[in-house]
C-alpha cells in the first residue's frame, strides 16, 4: 500500500512536470498560429516574439495555455496526447481488427520484437559459451575478455551502420543484421555476469569437490553452473534492455520501413512529435515488459531449485 | 616404533614441513611434525589460532603440498589416498549446496563418483539414520538449523565409504548444547563405524571427551608439542568429563598449550 503511494505520487510528479514543460516548449508556436487565426497576442509579431523568454510569453498570454497540450506538432506533446496515440496505434487497431496494419504499433513493435528476441538468445548463448571458456582457460580469459571489453567501448550508433554495410555485401539482410547488433550489446552483460557467477563458489566449496576427486566437467555442472544462476538472470535483465537498443539502433541507418525504430526515423523526418514519443513508450514499455517476464522466469526458477529463501 | 602399530598405521607423517610464501615473506606452518594416526584412532588436535591444525589437515587430504618430510595415507600419498576416495572431510562451515535438498546433498559424492541410484538411495538412508536426520531428506538447507546442516555435511562426508574422517572445526560455530549432543553422536558413530577420524577443536573438553589420543600443537612455526593418550574407556556417557580422569588429562592439555604459548599470549 505504501509503496504504491509512493508510486503514484513519483508518477504524478513526473507527469504534472511534463505538463509544466509543454508550457515553455509549445508556446511560440502556439502564438504563432493564434496571431494568425487573428487572436490578439503580446507582444506582435514572431519576430519581436523570437527572443523574448518563453515563460514570459506564457505569463504574458494566459489565454493560450490550453493550446500548448493540444497542437498538432507541438515540439513537446502533452502526456495524454501520447497516449491517445499510443491507444489509436494499439488498442484501437486491434478493435477495428486490424493489428497488423502498417499504421500499427502492434507491428512495428513486432518487428522490433523479433529482432530483439533473436539477438537476445545469439548474445545470451554467446556469452555464456564465452563465459564458460574463459572461467576454464586463463588463456581465454587473457585474450577474450580485453576485447570484450573494448567492443563496448565503441558507440554501437558508429558500428551499426558498418555491421550492416558489411552484411549486405555479403548478402544478409533482414532480420539477422539488426540481431547482430542485438546481440553486441547483450552478449557482454552476460559475459561480465555468468564470469562472476561461475567463480562464485567459494574456496571451500571447490576444495570439497577436489577432496571427492571430482573432474572440472562434474565440478562445472554440479557446482558452478547452479551457484551462477543469480548472476545469469542479473544480466539477461540488462541484457534484454540491451538487446531492444540494439535492434532499433539496427533499424536507423537502413531507413527500414517497419520497426519502432523506422517509427522514430519517420516521425523526426517529418516533425511528427507525436509519432516520436509514442514509438518512444512503446520502446520502453516493450523493454520494461521483457525484463519484468524475466523476473518472473527468474523468480520461479530460483524457487525451484530452493534458492528464493 | 614396533612393526605391529606401522601396519595398522593409516596416516604417517615424518618431519613434515610445510612454508607458505607470502607477501610478508616466508610463513612456516608445519615443522618437523612426526605423527602416526592408527586404524580407528581418534586423535584430536587442538592448539593456538595459527599453529597449523588446518593446514596439517589438509597436508592430509592432499589440500596442501608439504614442503619437505613424508607423508602417508593408507601407505601412498595424499594424491593417490584423495584419488581413491580414501577419506570424507569435514569444513567448518557446513558448505551444503543451497539449492539442493538435504537428500542431494548427501547424495553429491555419490553422484559424482557414479554410484548406482539404487546405491544412493541405500547409502542415503543409512547415513541419514547415522545423524539422525530421518525425515529431514526433502528439506532445504535454510530451512534446518545450524547443527542439522552441520550433521548434514558429516552425512554427506560418511556417504561414501571413506575409512578416515577429517574433520575441521566441524561444531566450532554450534552453541555448547548442541555440541555435547553432537560430540554424543559422533562418538556412537565412530565406535560403530570403525573409522579413524581427525578432528581439529579449540575446545579441551570437546578433545578429550572423543579422543583416544589429542596432539597438541603450538604457533610459531606451527609444531606438535605433546601427544597424549587417553585412558578413557571407548564408552562415554556425557558425564564422563566430570571423572577424576577426565579432569587430569584435561588439565594436562591446558598445561600443554600454556607451555606452547610461551609469553607470547
Ligand atoms: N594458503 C595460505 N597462504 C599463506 N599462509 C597461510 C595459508 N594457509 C594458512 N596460512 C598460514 O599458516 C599458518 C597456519 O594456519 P592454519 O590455518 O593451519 O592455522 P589453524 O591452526 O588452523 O588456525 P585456526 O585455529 O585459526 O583455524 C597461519 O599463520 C596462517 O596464516
Ligand atoms: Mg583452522
Amino acid at each position: 500500500m505504501k509503496t504504491m503511494v509512493a508510486v503514484l505520487t513519483v508518477l504524478t510528479v513526473i507527469i504534472a512536470f511534463w505538463y509544466a514543460a509543454c508550457l515553455p516548449m509549445n508556446i511560440k508556436g502556439v502564438l504563432t498560429q493564434a496571431e494568425r487565426a487573428g487572436a490578439e497576442v503580446v507582444p506582435v509579431g514572431a519576430k519581436e516574439r523570437r527572443d523574448l523568454g518563453a515563460i514570459g510569453l506564457v505569463l504574458g498570454n494566459q489565454f493560450a495555455i490550453a493550446a500548448t497540450w493540444s497542437q498538432d506538432r507541438p515540439r513537446l506533446p502533452a502526456p495524454h496526447q501520447v497516449a491517445v496515440e499510443l491507444w489509436k496505434t494499439t488498442g484501437a487497431m486491434v478493435l477495428k481488427g486490424k493489428p497488423m496494419s502498417k499504421r500499427s504499433l502492434i507491428f512495428h513493435g513486432w518487428v522490433t520484437l523479433s529482432a530483439t528476441l533473436l539477438g537476445f538468445a545469439m548474445g545470451t548463448g554467446l556469452g555464456i559459451l564465452l563465459a564458460v571458456g574463459i572461467v576454464h582457460s586463463k588463456v581465454m580469459d587473457m585474450s577474450v575478455m580485453p576485447w570484450a571489453i573494448v567492443s563496448q567501448t565503441i558507440p554501437i550508433i558508429a558500428l551499426a551502420p558498418m555491421i550492416i554495410v558489411v552484411l549486405y555485401s555479403v548478402g544478409v539482410q533482414g532480420i539477422l543484421p539488426k540481431a547482430i547488433i542485438s546481440a553486441y550489446l547483450s552478449f557482454f552483460p552476460v559475459v561480465v555476469g555468468m564470469v562472476k557467477g561461475l567463480r562464485s563458489p567459494d574456496a571451500m566449496q571447490l576444495d570439497l569437490l577436489r577432496t571427492y576427486n571430482a573432474s572440472a566437467n562434474q565440478g562445472f555442472w554440479a557446482l558452478r553452473l547452479p551457484a551462477s544462476m543469480p548472476y545469469l538472470f542479473t544480466s539477461l535483465k540488462i541484457g534484454i534492455a540491451a538487446s531492444l537498443v540494439g535492434a532499433i539502433v539496427g533499424e536507423l541507418p537502413t531507413g527500414a520501413v517497419a520497426g519502432l525504430g523506422a517509427r522514430l526515423l519517420g516521425g523526426s523526418y517529418y516533425g511528427q512529435t507525436v509519432q516520436i514519443w509514442s514509438a518512444l513508450f512503446a520502446a520502453a514499455i516493450l523493454a520494461a515488459c521483457l525484463v519484468a517476464l524475466l523476473g518472473v522466469i527468474e523468480r520461479v526458477v530460483l524457487k525451484r531449485m530452493g534458492m528464493s529463501a | 616404533m614396533t612393526t605391529e602399530t606401522t601396519t595398522q598405521a593409516v596416516i604417517e607423517a615424518r618431519n613434515l614441513d610445510l612454508v607458505f610464501q607470502t607477501n610478508d615473506g616466508p610463513v612456516q606452518a608445519l615443522r618437523d611434525v612426526n605423527l602416526t594416526i592408527n586404524k580407528g584412532d581418534f586423535v584430536s588436535f587442538i592448539g593456538p589460532s595459527g599453529c597449523g591444525k588446518t593446514t596439517f589437515l589438509r597436508v592430509m587430504a592432499a589440500l596442501e603440498q608439504p614442503t619437505g618430510g613424508e607423508i602417508t595415507v593408507n601407505g601412498m600419498s595424499p594424491d593417490e589416498a584423495r584419488r581413491q576416495r580414501a577419506y570424507g572431510y569435514v569444513f567448518q562451515a557446513s558448505g551444503l549446496y543451497p539449492w539442493r535438498n538435504i537428500a542431494r546433498n548427501i547424495t553429491l559424492p555419490l553422484e559424482i563418483m557414479g554410484y548406482s541410484k539404487a546405491e544412493q538411495k541405500k547409502r542415503l538412508n543409512e547415513v541419514l539414520e547415522l545423524v539422525e536426520l530421518s525425515g529431514f531428506e526433502g528439506k532445504y538447507p535454510w530451512q534446518l538449523s545450524g547443527g542439522m546442516q552441520q550433521r548434514a555435511s558429516i552425512a554427506r562426508a560418511l556417504a561414501f565409504e571413506a575409512d578416515i574422517l577429517l574433520m575441521d572445526e566441524p561444531f566450532g560455530a554450534l552453541d555448547e548444547i548442541v555440541r555435547d549432543h553432537l560430540n554424543e553422536q559422533l562418538l556412537k558413530l565412530w565406535a560403530r563405524t570403525n573409522k579413524t577420524i581427525a578432528f581439529v577443536t579449540h575446545s579441551i573438553p570437546e578433545a578429550v571427551y572423543l579422543s583416544t589420543r589429542i596432539v597438541v600443537m603450538s604457533p610459531r612455526p606451527g609444531r606438535i608439542t605433546d601427544v597424549i593418550e587417553s585412558p578413557l574407556p571407548k564408552e562415554r556417557p556425557l558425564d564422563i568429563r566430570d571423572s577424576p580422569e577426565f579432569i587430569e588429562i584435561a588439565h594436562r592439555v591446558r598445561e600443554g598449550l600454556r607451555a606452547g604459548h610461551g609469553d607470547d599470549v
